[in-house]
């Protein structure tokens, strides 16, 4: 009876809040990654569709789809909720277009600092930010007697003591899997080391130094207390170790913790899972850790009148304080409102401590790419690290030739 | 037939081949010797929520421009075939210079992705084929002598291999052989090594994925074994019988003569499916361990957010040479012997 009559009086006020926002015509269609934060942000700007067509794909391949499909004309797509690497591409290849009359028209709520803008233009409205940060079993590290961590070095020293107590036999998790995921680990940990993946002014790859060995090295040190299947393991597959209760300490997604903490699995794990600041590595000031944004985008390729719609929609959402209060748990959100709460301390740590973005370079991918699938042999002891650069910086090389950006 | 007919007949499929199947292939061919134009890149000022930068953009209006004056790309020849992602003829040649002996000249280009991918799918190509024929035969003659009230259901257990999709088929193994699933945690019991994982070590990867191809792939050999074994004219069967010949004799004499032709269109398409293996490595999520020509093609067409389109078709029409390489002493064999019946 009580969900009843709650779900009445959300009806009610929701019908009120949701009247000034009545789009009459234009289909919208959404692709978009699929963590919770997402998946509340698309039905809040569900709620205002009218009677506009309203579609939506959540997937995980996201960014395999997104190039091809937005290339069609018209576009399969209305609108693509990007990140600051997944909108390279599609600057690169002209696909999403300016935002600029329909922020001036429609976008009220929207504050200035969600604004993308890239030469000028508004490209992009953010509403979350994300990036990696520790996760800790406070009753592992009591009973221990350890210390939070606060560098990778402590991280290492902390996993090897769970390890020779006896308690567990791998204590530390990451998304360590071949590909994406292992060079996005790569990428924090080069840049918490103070490397620079290009040299200055060119696409000119700059892996192969000092910086790059010791990332590697404190990345092989970190999968030696893993899951001996970490190269197979993505986020999803660490929550599940570390909900199972085989991990004491992890580097996982802010936009993650929702799902970590929630009502689902052992209490006692769930209570006792704590949440801090990305870790910094070799004496360096600045965390290991990259700092993203998600926000949409719109197709070039599609109608006008599916613009509008499409953008009233999804500001709708960028601006909406009731839903940055009911789903405060879920993401750090960036609009207007947002009261952070105990999950929302790993990106605001980042943010304090200095983190960078991720860089939001055209030949980037083809970095991250290369990175993701040479530095496996490393890992698995078969190659040096000076010889994993060397061949990263070579795969990229020809990558990039191709490519035409050397 | 007459010729006549003949043509009439294969005209509706030989068209469809075309269409489908030839005109994709010379598009690929022609794509393969282009590579993106040159980029032309700005310097911007971009802003985030974390503040402002100055950095590079890809400047749309020009390359626009360039784009509609060459469509297809900057012509590149064989450039991408020979480049460090490809053949590498360039990194060879060093190796071959700079190293001392063979063995570190051979690590060194097994170390380049092409040459990588090349041999982890010649390997399964060389284990899964003639296992598969093998297991496929004697799957065969044994559902072919046991009693005919309980070969369907037999037949149908034996073929679900092939019913599963290959990715469910993999994903189910891929638990199994977790370090926690029910094959891996046992495995390391036995062998009493907690760090042993299955999907860690590179050569016990490559078992994996070479096991499930054998289970995957058999049935199809044990259909078309079955159904030619019920060809078998029985009449010199129970001649060697009375002769006194041994079951495996029989085997070798009439049976396996009878249904050679078979035996080479089931190895035959083995071969090429085996030359594309590409599911299981995604299934096993074992791109870290095994690469295969197909996967690269997949790696140049998805996973970078920038589409590598020359590399892909470049691979592609590899691909497609290899197959022909490794068919061509079937084929010549089969049309000398079309050439001798006639």
């Amino acid at each position: 009876m009580r969900k009843i009559l709650v779900t009445l009086l959300f009806l009610l006020f929701g019908t009120s809040a949701y009247a000034d926002c009545n789009i009459k015509s234009g289909s919208i269609n959404i692709l978009a990654n699929d963590f919770p934060a997402l998946r509340t942000f698309v039905e809040t700007s569900k709620q205002c569709k009218g009677s506009a067509d309203f579609k939506v794909t959540h997937s995980s391949e996201h960014n395999k789809i997104a190039v091809p499909a937005l290339t069609a004309n018209p576009s399969e797509f209305s609108a693509r909720i990007a990140a600051n690497s997944s909108i390279v591409p599609l600057m690169n290849q002209d696909l999403i277009r300016p935002l600029d009359d329909l922020v001036k028209k429609y976008g009220k709520g929207i504050q200035d600092s969600q604004l993308i803008t890239i030469d000028g233009k508004v490209m992009a409205v953010a509403f979350m930010a994300n990036t990696q940060h520790l996760y800790y079993r406070e009753d592992v590290l009591k009973d221990l007697g350890i210390a939070v961590p606060k560098t990778y070095e402590e991280v290492v020293a902390a996993s090897e003591k769970i390890r020779s107590s006896g308690k567990m036999q791998y204590p530390y998790a990451a998304a360590y899997k071949a590909g994406w995921n292992l060079a996005e680990e790569f990428v924090n940990m080069y840049i918490g080391h103070g490397g620079e993946f290009f040299k200055s002014g060119s696409a000119e790859p700059n892996v192969n130094n000092a910086k790059g060995v010791a990332t590697l090295n404190m990345l092989k040190k970190l999968s030696e207390l893993s899951n001996p299947d970490y190269l197979t393991h993505d986020s999803e597959a660490i929550k599940v170790e570390w909900e199972s209760g085989n991990v004491a300490l992890m580097t996982l997604w802010a936009s993650r913790s929702g799902t970590l903490l929630d009502d689902e699995g052992d209490p006692n794990i769930t209570k006792a899972t704590k949440l801090t600041g990305p870790a910094t590595v070799g004496g360096g000031n600045i965390p290991a850790a990259t700092l993203w944004w998600d926000g949409f985008t719109l197709a070039k390729n599609r109608s006008d009148a599916d613009a509008e719609a499409t953008f009233r929609a999804l500001a709708h959402a960028a601006s909406n304080k009731k839903m940055v209060a009911d789903a405060a748990d879920q993401a750090v959100w960036l609009v207007e409102g947002f009261v952070p709460g105990p999950k929302s301390i790993g990106v605001i740590e980042a943010v304090k401590m200095g983190a960078k973005p991720y860089p939001m370079l055209p030949q980037m991918g083809l970095m991250h790419g290369a990175l993701g699938s040479e530095i496996v042999e490393f890992l698995q002891g078969k190659e040096s690290a000076e010889q994993a650069l060397k061949d990263v910086e070579a795969a990229y090389t020809s990558k990039a030739k191709e490519q035409g950006f050397l | 037939m007459p010729n006549k007919t003949f043509f009439w007949f294969f005209l509706p499929t030989g068209l469809a081949m075309v269409l489908f199947i030839g005109l994709p292939i010379i598009s690929t061919g022609v794509q393969s010797f282009y590579a993106q134009h040159d980029q032309v890149v700005k310097e911007v000022k971009k802003c985030d929520p974390f503040g402002c930068t100055v950095s590079i953009v890809v400047d749309n209006e020009e390359t626009t421009k360039i784009r509609e004056a060459k469509p297809l790309g900057k012509f590149n020849g064989f450039g991408t075939y020979v480049d460090r992602n490809h053949l590498a003829t360039e990194e060879i040649k060093k190796f071959w210079n700079e190293t001392e002996t063979f063995g570190e000249f051979v690590d060194q280009v097994t170390n380049l992705p092409f040459y990588k991918a090349l041999i982890f799918t010649l390997t399964y190509c060389i284990f899964v084929t003639p296992n598969v024929l093998l297991l496929g035969f004697i799957i065969a003659l044994s559902l072919n002598a046991i009693s005919r009230k309980i070969r369907g259901p037999l037949i149908f257990g034996t073929i679900l291999p092939m019913i599963v999709t290959p990715l469910v088929g993999s994903l189910v193994l891929f638990w199994m052989i977790d370090s926690q699933g029910i094959i891996g945690a046992n495995i390391q019991n036995l062998m009493n090594d907690p760090y042993l994982s299955l999907k860690s070590s590179k050569t016990l990867t490559w078992i994996t994925i070479i096991i499930y191809g054998i289970w995957h792939h058999s049935p199809f050999a044990f259909v078309v074994f079955y159904a030619a074994l019920q060809t078998v004219p029985q009449e010199p069967i129970e001649a060697a019988i009375i002769d006194g010949a041994s079951r495996f004799q029989r085997i070798k004499h009439i049976v396996l003569p009878h249904i050679y032709p078979v035996v080479t269109f089931v190895a035959l398409i083995s071969l090429m499916d085996n030359f594309r293996v590409f599911e299981p490595i995604i299934g096993f999520s074992a791109e870290g361990s095994a690469q295969s020509l197909s996967w690269l093609i997949y790696d140049n067409l998805v996973n970078e957010e920038v589409i590598l389109f020359g590399s892909a078709a470049a691979t592609s029409m590899m691909t497609i040479i290899g197959i022909a390489i490794l068919l061509a002493p079937v084929l010549v064999r089969t049309w000398k012997e079309f050439k001798t019946a006639r």
